[in-house]
């Protein structure tokens, strides 16, 4: 072969490689946009004021809303971050802190596979531990179930990106004669905070569509919220429960809903591509 | 402040491995010391030894006297942080907060340190900037962010930084090597004025440098100290064999 015909093979195959990697690329996000257009169809037209401010109706009238369960998602939603966030941010920055190798190491290994735990399963426990000695289905009950699904993705996103916070920073803190606690909390949290935001707004958008901890724990209701310790909506649960029903004008409202919630997780993941552009800020 | 630093026989390892032996060397107040040797030592390990930066590295530890102001700063009960905000230190790589901006750079430490004061961080601020012979270059732009500057201006904000807590040492470690010939120049001068007030180490890997800034010059070989002395003396007739090869350029 001479050197030429090799040059021309080889960008023969650069062509096709880059087509294939290019293909792959576009295969990725086709389902989303797949999923995103027939929702688009099948759900738009029946979101109108009614389906956004209203209750549901009773059984067989047409019309009404699920009003009740797009409130009662944020609220389960709220209920997961305040109890998830806390908890899995502060476990994220001692795996990257701490000095000692075992514990952080056990913990690593545990989050990792309670991320692989069903969530079926986790709702399971949630009933176990909130619902049986409460003896009621309750909006905590689900807000626990969220909550532990987000741990484990709250605990290692910020692991790795506290983690990603250069040592020359840390050492740099150190040198001024600083604590080391303050280092980390006004020196390596702050460069860290894009990335640990986007991690928890990635775990709230996946948290927002778990309907299978719900059945057992939040329970769902067609009613407006009750308070924390009753049963409460969720658009996830009312989906599921609207398109197994025999009513066309059911099915209607389940797209819709599913149009909603799935707007909902966009806009979650929206606003955490807009924190991570990294602004300056004022440390006080 | 009339003793300089005195360290007396200086041990430092990294896990098992033995990197600075047997280290006695007095350094002048208010002069500039240089230490120079070739790559790996152990010149950066003894720096960080002086103000307990070594030990933050885990599995580093360091024993010895360190005697500044007449305290050994690695005695018992002696706080690594207050060590650390009368010695300060300037890195190889600037490296400002890069979440802050020019202002809070420079007032991190005394914020941190618990001064709310504004009057008070403004003026120290102010001094700071003057000092490390930045403030004209950025007096309008203290609200911008600190990573924005230029390399050589960002080593300044650093020693800037560093200055603002008024330490009594000066800590430099190869503060010039990621910077080009007319920032070095600008850092030098600055390292000339500053030794009026403070007691000034600088590592380098530029005999040129020491030449240029240092009153004193230590030469470090192996994790030992070889020759200490003037540094006209030290450059022109070195007493050792070694020391005469590396300045000459025979090895390293």
């Amino acid at each position: 072969m001479t050197r030429l015909t090799t040059t021309r093979w080889r960008q023969r195959v650069s062509t096709v490689m880059g087509t294939l990697t290019a293909a792959s690329a576009g295969a990725v996000v086709l389902p989303l946009v797949l999923i995103f257009g027939f929702l688009l169809w099948q759900g738009a037209s029946a979101i109108n004021v009614d389906f956004l401010t209203h209750l549901p109706k009773p059984v067989g009238e047409i019309g009404g809303g699920m009003a009740n369960a797009i409130i009662g998602t944020l609220i389960l939603l709220g209920l997961a971050s305040l109890l998830g966030l806390p908890l899995g941010i502060l476990g994220g920055v001692y795996l990257a802190e701490s000095r000692d190798r075992r514990l952080p190491w056990a913990v690593r290994f545990l989050a990792d596979v309670l991320n692989g735990v069903p969530s079926i399963v986790i709702g399971i426990f949630a009933y176990t531990l909130v619902v049986l000695p409460m003896r009621r289905f309750s909006a905590v009950a689900g807000g626990v179930a969220l909550a532990v699904i987000m741990l484990p993705i709250v605990v290692r996103t910020t692991e790795e990106m506290v983690r990603l916070v250069p040592a020359s920073l840390r050492e740099a803190g150190l040198a001024l004669g600083v604590p080391e606690w303050k280092v980390v909390l006004r020196v390596v949290l702050p460069t860290a905070r894009a990335g640990i935001v986007t991690g928890a707004m990635v775990a709230v958008a996946r948290i927002a569509g778990e309907t299978a901890p719900l059945l057992f724990t939040a329970f769902g209701n067609r009613f407006w919220h009750q308070g924390l310790d009753q049963p409460i909506a969720a658009l996830p649960l009312q989906i599921f429960a609207y398109a197994i029903a025999p009513y066309d004008d059911w099915h209607r409202q389940a797209w819709a809903g599913a149009l909603v919630l799935i707007m909902l997780v966009l806009a979650v993941s929206l606003m955490a591509r807009l924190v991570t552009r990294g602004r300056v800020g004022a440390v006080r | 402040m009339a003793d300089g630093i005195r360290v007396t026989k200086l041990n430092a390892w990294f896990g098992p491995s033995h990197v600075l032996r047997d280290i006695d060397l007095a350094m002048a107040p208010r002069a500039v010391t240089a230490i120079i040797g070739p790559s790996g030592c152990g010149k950066s390990t003894f720096v960080r030894c002086l103000n307990r930066m070594h030990e933050v590295v885990p599995g580093a530890r360091a024993v010895g006297t360190v005697l500044q102001e007449g305290q050994d700063i690695y005695g018992p009960g002696v706080d690594p942080v207050e060590v650390r905000r009368r010695i300060g230190m300037v890195f190889q790589k600037p490296n400002p907060f890069p979440t802050m901006t020019v202002y809070d750079n420079v007032a991190a430490g005394l914020r941190l340190g618990g001064v709310r004061d504004r009057a008070v961080l403004n003026e120290r601020v102010e001094r700071a900037l003057h000092a490390a012979a930045l403030w004209d270059e950025v007096k309008d732009r203290l609200g911008k962010p600190g990573a924005g500057l230029s390399g050589g201006q960002q080593q300044r904000l650093c020693i800037a930084r560093a200055l603002a807590v008024e330490p009594e040492v000066l800590l430099m470690d190869e503060p010039c090597s990621a910077l080009d010939p007319i920032a070095t120049a600008r850092i030098e001068e600055l390292i000339l004025e500053l030794k009026r007030d403070l007691t000034i180490v600088i590592v380098t890997h530029n005999m040129q440098q020491a030449a240029r800034v240092a009153d004193a010059t230590g030469f470090f070989l192996l994790g030992e100290l070889v020759e200490v002395g003037p540094t006209s003396h030290l450059f022109t007739t070195p007493e050792d064999k070694r020391t005469e090869d590396y300045i000459t350029g025979r090895f390293g």
